[in-house]
């Protein structure tokens, strides 16, 4: 698909499908801004005929009963064949953007990222070990195949700015093309209705050049060092007593959660919301799994301080 | 000519009249007055929801409500409004506008009446059992099932659906029956008014799609109910054939609640516009076409799974093609109008801003067939706007017409037009304010079904704009009501036959006896009042039959 140049900058208020950020994405802009001008001309054939009709045909009370028309067997053709040819048009270029666009259903190369959906948060694992939670990181300019899967019910892996959305559903395994073209940090969301807190499965890719992205995505992979004293220790103790078990096996990993921007889907992260969350998630994102904590204010304190040493 | 006989003694009057009533008559307005009571119920929701969403970062609603409200709207518009509301008109028109005194299952009419109270009261109940269904309309499995959805409100409503789907199945076949058997002398099948023939063909498709949902229903009840488990994934059951199973019944069940609301488009055109319809073989074949390719696009509710590019394609084909057909119709009445001699009553107003508004739902409708576009822009606001331009600025607005046109049959009084101007330009800007602006926060992101938003560029103006207009709105909807309740007392006697009309039902009077007609009227051509009228110039005559 030829790309429609030049109306990144200028459509981009009309939201993020006008910023698209890959060659993917790009595609599918094309195809709908193809699609919009059609809809307009169909639209305002549409409404100058009726537009005509109620200007030039109004009846006055007593105007003798028009001429009967029953129809003619020209224009009803005419009206039929034409839009079957606009569709058959459109049916062309819809099949060869989901070419260009899609990952191959039954890929033969291993997937670089491994996405699943958990009510309600994404988990991205790396092929070295590393674990991404609501920040995906990606090198720029190179296409990665994401293969995207569910933990529990149906979710849907969307960034609108850089690829298609793809249905997570439990049991199967789905891939799609994840790429940027710029550095940047792209929001992510979930895009089909999972249940209380679908609202903020909220993610970002952070796109980055290529030494960078590798980097991170070795730092994920390794161990958090237990901080030795002090403080931390003593919140390290603490998380291992309550809050080890849970997030080992269905919460979200926490071992870098010092690296992160935000917490549940878009608060920022920072000591204070780190505190709040660790002691009433609930108050913060209703229903979410995790239940509230029984923690002394002094208990508070440590595991975050201990939360912020996991960089 | 009724399959069985009726009881002789019938109370005419009074409450006992209306409970134990097998009369078409009686309970076609048990069906739209029922209809409109859950429309206001529905209407309700939409508005709690839209006060929720007026702002971003707001807590007027739980999470835990608000996907409970925006479950009963979707639930309660679908299945207690648009189809109770539809079939009421069918119930009392199909029967007036063949020359018949009756369905010919009266008996059956009834009991599918009160299996549309029975399935209300079932689903709305779950409030006080524990909490109403919460999956959204879809109900989505594994969502829907025990483990994510554990209080009753699933259970009450796929008990609610299996009993209204067997209502809606019992109407279908009368109206098969009735429109096969009990046709007046002369009224061949090529004759039937389009209204009827889309109630027609409307059944037929009832008769194919509600059973899909049915059985649906029942395995999901086995799951939740006995353990059973076709649609867990851990135990090697298949999401994706809910998925399936519901878009079977799911997509057809578009059109029929679009199809009758074309016949009523068919009818209010052509008499505000004195002239017939352009087109009648057209647009009586388009609706077969339109009913035959509605079986085989249901596919495109699910372009965002994975399922390989050859079966998608299919899809992508037939769901491009079904604008064909829906494209000849809107040409037909739009050429209805060319030429004719238009009278701009309330009626005829929302028919002209049905054609315009369902345009748009049409179109917008094509992002959704072509696979990439609906893999961006599905579950998006986007959706949520196309939606309510085919069901609201489609169907409802119909309704509207079709209520202004026929109220001064059902009730002997016109309504008012005054009020109906208010009703209709209040109804046309709210309606347009709401659900327009949604096209745009679509493409800015906003997923649909989330109970509150981020405050990002954009996002809390629109939503903002959507609920003010949803206020004016739901006020023109009110004026709407207050009109009806109005004309019943004040409204200007209308005669049989106020709008000067052709078909069978305005030579009954207004309203009609109890067996509808002393005599029904020769049948010689589609438009047998305009025989009598204009003898000179009559329809068979001209061999326009």
């Amino acid at each position: 698909m030829p790309a429609v140049s030049g109306n990144r900058s200028k459509l981009a208020v009309l939201g993020p499908l006008f910023s698209s950020h890959s060659p993917q994405a790009q595609a599918i802009t094309t195809l709908f801004v193809y699609i919009l001008l059609l809809a307009a001309i169909v639209f305002l054939v549409v409404a100058a005929l009726v537009g005509y009709s109620i200007v030039r045909y109004r009846g006055r009370v007593g105007t003798a009963e028009p001429h009967p028309s029953f129809g003619s067997r020209r224009a009803e053709v005419t009206w039929t064949v034409i839009p079957l040819l606009i569709v058959i048009a459109l049916f062309i270029l819809t099949v060869r953007t989901m070419a260009f666009v899609d990952a191959p259903e039954r890929p033969s190369q291993p997937p670089d990222v491994i996405i699943s959906g958990h009510q309600w948060w994404w988990e991205a694992r790396y092929p070295n070990g590393g674990v991404g939670v609501q920040e995906i990181h990606i090198p720029v300019g190179r296409r990665l195949l994401a293969e995207i899967d569910s933990q529990d019910v149906i979710h849907d892996f969307w960034v609108p700015q850089l690829a298609r959305k793809m249905d997570a559903v439990p049991g199967r395994h789905s891939y799609i093309w994840l790429e940027a073209d710029a550095p940047g940090t792209y929001q992510g969301e979930c895009s089909e209705f999972c249940g209380m807190q679908h609202a903020w499965m909220r993610f970002r890719i952070v796109a980055e050049p290529e030494p960078e992205f590798s980097a991170w995505v070795t730092r994920q992979a390794q161990p958090p060092v237990a901080p030795a004293s002090g403080v931390p220790a003593e919140g390290a103790r603490i998380f291992q007593q309550k809050c080890r078990e849970c997030h080992a096996r269905s919460g979200p990993p926490l071992d870098h959660i010092a690296s992160r921007k935000v917490l549940g889907g878009d608060l920022p992260n920072n000591p204070g919301n780190l505190a709040r969350w660790s002691t009433n998630p609930q108050s913060i994102k209703p229903g979410n799994h995790m239940p509230d904590q029984s923690l002394s204010n002094a208990e508070t304190a440590a595991v975050t301080a201990y939360l912020e040493t996991l960089q | 000519m009724s399959g069985l006989a009726i009881p002789a003694e019938q109370p005419r009057t009074g409450w006992r009249a209306w409970i134990s009533t097998v009369d078409h008559k009686q309970i076609g307005i048990l069906y739209m007055l029922t209809g409109l009571f859950f429309f206001l119920v529905g209407g309700l929701e939409a508005m709690a929801m839209r006060a929720q969403l007026s702002l971003p970062n707001l807590k007027f609603l739980s999470p835990e409500t608000y996907d409970q409200i925006f479950t009963m709207h979707g639930t309660t518009m679908i299945f207690l409004v648009v189809m109770p509301v539809l079939i009421g008109f069918s119930v009392y028109l199909v029967p007036l506008m063949i020359g018949a005194s009756d369905m010919a299952f009266p008996r059956l009419n009834a009991l599918s009446y009160w299996l549309l109270v029975a399935g209300g009261f079932l689903l709305y109940v779950s409030f006080l059992a524990g909490g109403a269904p919460d999956a959204g309309w879809f109900s989505y499995a594994p969502l829907s099932e025990k483990p994510y959805s554990p209080h009753s409100g699933m259970d009450y409503w796929a008990l609610s659906l299996l009993l209204l789907g067997f209502g809606t199945i019992a109407s279908a076949v009368n109206f098969v029956v009735t429109i096969a058997t009990m046709r007046a002398p002369g009224m061949t099948i090529r004759r039937l008014p389009l209204f009827v023939w889309m109630t027609l063909v409307n059944s037929v498709l009832i008769l194919f799609a509600l059973p899909a949902l049915n059985a649906a229903l029942v395995m999901l009840l086995c799951d939740r109910l006995l353990a059973a488990h076709f649609f867990d994934p851990a135990r090697s059951g298949s999401p994706l054939l809910w998925q399936h199973y519901f878009w079977i019944f799911g997509h057809p069940e578009v059109y029929i609640m679009v199809l009758p609301a074309f016949g009523m488009i068919s009818e209010i055109i052509p008499v505000f516009s004195r002239k017939p319809i352009f087109g009648y073989g057209f647009v009586a074949t388009s609706t077969l076409a339109i009913a035959f390719l509605s079986y085989g696009v249901w596919v495109h509710h699910m372009f965002a799974v994975s399922l390989g590019h050859v079966f998608l394609s299919v899809f992508a084909a037939s769901s491009m093609l079904i604008a064909v057909p829906t494209g000849v119709k809107i040409f037909s009445w739009a050429a209805t109008m060319v030429g004719g001699s238009i009278r701009f009553t309330t009626a005829m107003l929302f028919a002209v801003a049905f054609l315009l508004e369902f345009t748009i739902g049409g179109l917008s409708g094509i992002a959704f067939a072509a696979v990439p576009v609906d893999w961006q822009l599905t579950d998006t606001y986007f959706v949520v706007a196309h939606f309510h331009y085919v069901l609201f600025g489609g169907t409802a607005f119909a309704l509207f017409a079709g209520a202004y046109y026929w109220f001064p049959k059902i009730s002997g009084r016109l309504l008012s037009e005054p009020l109906g101007r208010w009703n209709f330009w209040m109804v046309v800007i709210g309606f347009n304010l709401t659900f327009f602006v949604q096209h745009f926060l679509g493409l800015l992101g906003m997923p649909r079904r989330v109970y509150t938003y981020p405050d990002l560029p954009g996002w809390g103006t629109l939503n903002l704009i959507s609920t003010f207009g949803a206020v004016i709105l739901g006020l023109g909807v009110l004026v709407f009501c207050a009109n009806l309740v109005a004309s019943m007392v004040f409204g200007v006697y209308a005669g049989n036959d106020p709008w000067d009309a052709w078909t069978l039902e305005w030579a009954a009077e207004s309203p009609p006896r109890a067996d509808n007609f002393e005599k029904v009227p020769p049948v010689r051509s589609r438009r047998p009042l305009w025989d009598l009228k204009h003898p000179e110039a009559a329809d068979w005559a001209a061999g326009a039959d």
